[in-house]
């Protein structure tokens, strides 16, 4: 216990003194340069700590990563793209990356599309922070805890019993089901049941950002159209929308990032089985459960090669909205 | 706001850092122990310990945990491992002791001692090349048919042949809705439910020869043996509670609770032991409420095979707390503890304290077994045992036929066990 305290207290005081003392070193090292070169350099050294931090956490990994990935499952011999020719050859693999396209196209429409529209209509009622706290307590539960939740709502129980599942007693007052949704492959209806939950958690998130996108709409404009004659579609379709293109370009880069990552409700929900699983998933069993390190990085490195572009389209974004400020 | 909270980070920082402390301590006195066994199992193991702790003044950590798998799987090959563990089979045991993990036995145990009072089946899976890594705490038997007496007692004259028990089965079925009580998840290991209902067929079916070298890999998913037992429990699932939508919505522990319903949703279910600490099964009473009998024979020849399966024990830390305690563990004395709190059998043979006559019964079962075979799942590769549980799971559910997944599954064993 008492070498915990002395940790502790040398974490306390020592990260803070470090922090300070670095700080200080710098400064002395400027103090030699030439006044002119200072204002360059600075910003090199401040930054220092964070690129080696971001250099041997995130660079030195993923290199790491391509490494392995050109290995076999032992990590002694090099293998070629061997594990990319078992991604490519795998069905399992294939129906994984179907399922992810599904994830990807459904999931950024559903939240998109939703966020959307509850913007708009709560930005015209009076109780409209209670309406959007409601839709945006989801976003606070972890994945988890969200799955197991809608785990009691699609569940199943055989026809004649009592349907303590939310969804099949709510169909079952009138008459219908009781439906296996979980266990049901045809147009991947389980899938979509698995992108449901995932909707469910992020359209509060897509409302906020486009609800605040919405109230930077100068009104004068919408005013101006609605003197001019035109109708609230027209405002919304001629004015309003148009001016929410980049948050819906950010929210939409967003949703196709968090859908190609999608792990832990498949996870809780399906593990994977009756063609639900994921390439996030896929990577965790290869990895952790099987030993395939070489194959999981193979996968790895396909996610991240599918998620590159995207992230240089919203860095891009961001650098164009900035200019225009 | 956020700078009248700037005081919190630094405590942010001592929470991590104390927090990282406390999981790796290492005193000497104290040893860490991860295991399957969490709620009541946990607490049967801590006051399994007690005593050992109250004599010795060590400590035992121990943490439950579904994923034992995983973090075995990750912690060989980065050394961060408990002192024991449980393993999850004897494969991934001869896996870890190859890697060097695993530390022998022969000098911690007084091997002859332990071998005259276990039972013969469970010591020589615990060996890896005739030196013992792994030593069993405590067993079960798979395959065991559970019935509600008050629908019907079949008594001693239990049905020995697998025709026997589908036509008495019928026969006394009364207002039960159906034959079997059928449930198959588990969450992320659904399906070994269904695993266990094929490897009892096969035993009983095809032998114990033909079961191992089924797991071993050197027979053919597509091989007739193996497709007449898919064939069987196919049977099962078509006469089972709601079908196999409802076997595979349904949990596996809480799959044998329709027995005790009125009217009984079933009249028949197979599981393992370790079913009387589950589900309905906890709260009802043995001999009473609830009986059973093997697993009947397909073949006379292979009357007397048994399927059991146990908890591994394994040492990664030879320390000498962990020596002691492996030591102890080993004793009937020890053992005793947990089977009089019923749910488990004992693998030391002079462990007898049950808690009724089934348990007892099971007891002398695995200690008389004349063929003792483990869980063929748990002995294989571990993508192997994964495949075998979803496409069990795909199977049950109707997406796939009997054909497609034994197809798929030699594909998978192509790949699983080249590796």
């Amino acid at each position: 216990m008492a070498d915990k305290l002395i940790t502790a207290a040398i974490v306390v005081v020592g990260v803070p003194a470090v922090l300070v003392g670095y700080i200080w070193a710098t400064e002395q090292v400027l103090r030699v340069l030439p006044e002119g070169r200072k204002p360059r350099v600075r910003p090199w050294l401040w930054l220092g700590p964070a690129l080696a931090f971001l250099a041997v956490f995130l660079i030195y990994p993923m290199i790491g990563t391509v490494v392995r990935s050109l290995q076999d499952s032992s990590g002694q011999n090099f293998v070629g793209l061997d594990n990319y020719a078992w991604f490519v050859g795998s069905s399992d693999a294939l129906s994984a990356l179907k399922n992810n396209v599904l994830w990807l196209v459904f999931l950024t429409l559903g939240v998109v599309a939703l966020g959307l529209l509850v913007a708009v209509l709560v930005d015209r009622v009076r109780y409209e922070t209670i309406a959007k706290s409601v839709i945006f307590v989801p976003l606070a539960i972890s994945m988890v805890a969200a799955s197991v939740i809608w785990l009691y709502m699609y569940q199943y129980k055989p026809e004649g019993a009592i349907q303590t599942g939310t969804l099949n007693a709510a169909i079952g007052v009138f008459g219908a089901g009781p439906v296996p949704w979980l266990q049901v492959q045809e147009f991947s209806v389980n899938t979509f049941m698995l992108i449901l939950v995932m909707t469910w958690m992020w359209t509060g998130f897509a409302m906020v950002i486009i609800s605040a996108a919405l109230k930077g709409i100068n009104p004068e404009l919408m005013e101006a159209a609605r003197v001019d004659g035109a109708t609230e579609w027209q405002v919304f379709r001629g004015i309003v929308f148009p001016l929410l293109v980049p948050t819906l370009v950010v929210v939409s880069t967003t949703m196709i990032i968090t859908a190609l990552k999608a792990f832990d409700i498949v996870f809780t929900m399906t593990s994977g089985q009756l063609n639900t699983n994921v390439i996030a998933n896929l990577m965790y069993s290869e990895m952790f459960k099987f030993g395939q390190y070489g194959r999981a990085s193979a996968i790895a490195v396909v996610l991240l090669l599918a998620i590159v572009p995207i992230m240089f389209f919203n860095i891009g974004r961001f650098r164009q909205q900035e200019a225009v400020r | 706001m956020v700078r009248r909270f700037r005081w919190l980070a630094p405590l942010a920082t001592l929470a991590l850092v104390v927090g990282a402390c406390t999981t790796t301590t290492t005193d000497g006195k104290t040893v860490t122990v991860i295991g399957t066994w969490t709620d009541a199992e946990q607490e049967a193991f801590l006051a399994m310990v007690a005593p050992w702790e109250a004599e010795t003044g060590f400590t035992v950590k121990y943490q439950g945990t579904r994923s034992i798998n995983d973090i075995l799987a990750a912690g060989v090959p980065t050394g961060v491992l408990p002192d024991l563990a449980g393993l999850p089979g004897p494969g991934q045991m001869a896996e870890y002791a190859a890697a060097g993990a695993l530390q022998p036995l022969d000098d911690v145990l007084d091997v002859a001692t332990y071998e005259s009072e276990t039972a013969s089946g469970l010591t020589s899976l615990g060996k890896v090349d005739g030196k013992t890594y792994g030593v069993f705490v405590k067993a079960s038997v798979k395959g065991l048919i559970w019935y509600n007496p008050s629908l019907h007692e079949y008594g001693p004259s239990t049905p020995a042949t697998w025709d026997e028990l589908t036509a008495m089965g019928a026969a006394n079925q009364g207002s039960a809705d159906s034959l079997w009580c059928l449930g198959i998840e588990s969450g992320d290991a659904s399906g070994w439910p269904a695993t266990d209902w094929i490897e009892n067929i096969l035993l009983r079916q095809a032998g114990p020869e033909v079961y191992n070298d089924w797991w071993a890999g050197n027979i053919p998913w597509t091989d007739p043996a193996i497709k007449t037992a898919f064939e069987t429990y196919m049977e099962v699932v078509d006469n089972s509670y709601g079908g196999g939508t409802n076997a595979v919505a349904t949990k596996f522990d809480l799959a044998g609770d329709p027995l005790f319903t009125s009217p009984p949703g079933c009249a028949l279910f197979q599981q393992a032991s370790f079913i009387t600490g589950l589900g309905a099964f906890a709260d009802a009473t043995a001999g009473t409420d609830y009986n059973a009998f093997p697993f009947p024979a397909f073949n006379e020849q292979y009357a007397n095979a048994v399927e059991g399966a146990g908890d591994l024990f394994g040492m990664f830390h030879a320390t000498d707390a962990a020596k002691s305690l492996m030591k102890y563990l080993v004793t009937a004395e020890a053992q005793d503890i947990w089977v009089a709190r019923g749910g488990a059998l004992s693998a030391n043979k002079n462990a007898t304290s049950y808690p009724d006559e089934i348990s007892t019964t099971m007891g002398g079962m695995i200690a008389n077994a004349e063929a003792l075979v483990f869980d063929a799942s748990d002995q294989m590769p571990s993508a192997m045992n994964a495949a075998f549980w979803s496409h069990m799971v795909s199977l049950t559910s109707g997406s796939e036929t009997v054909d497609e997944a034994l197809d798929a599954l030699q594909e998978v064993a192509d790949d699983a066990y080249a590796q």
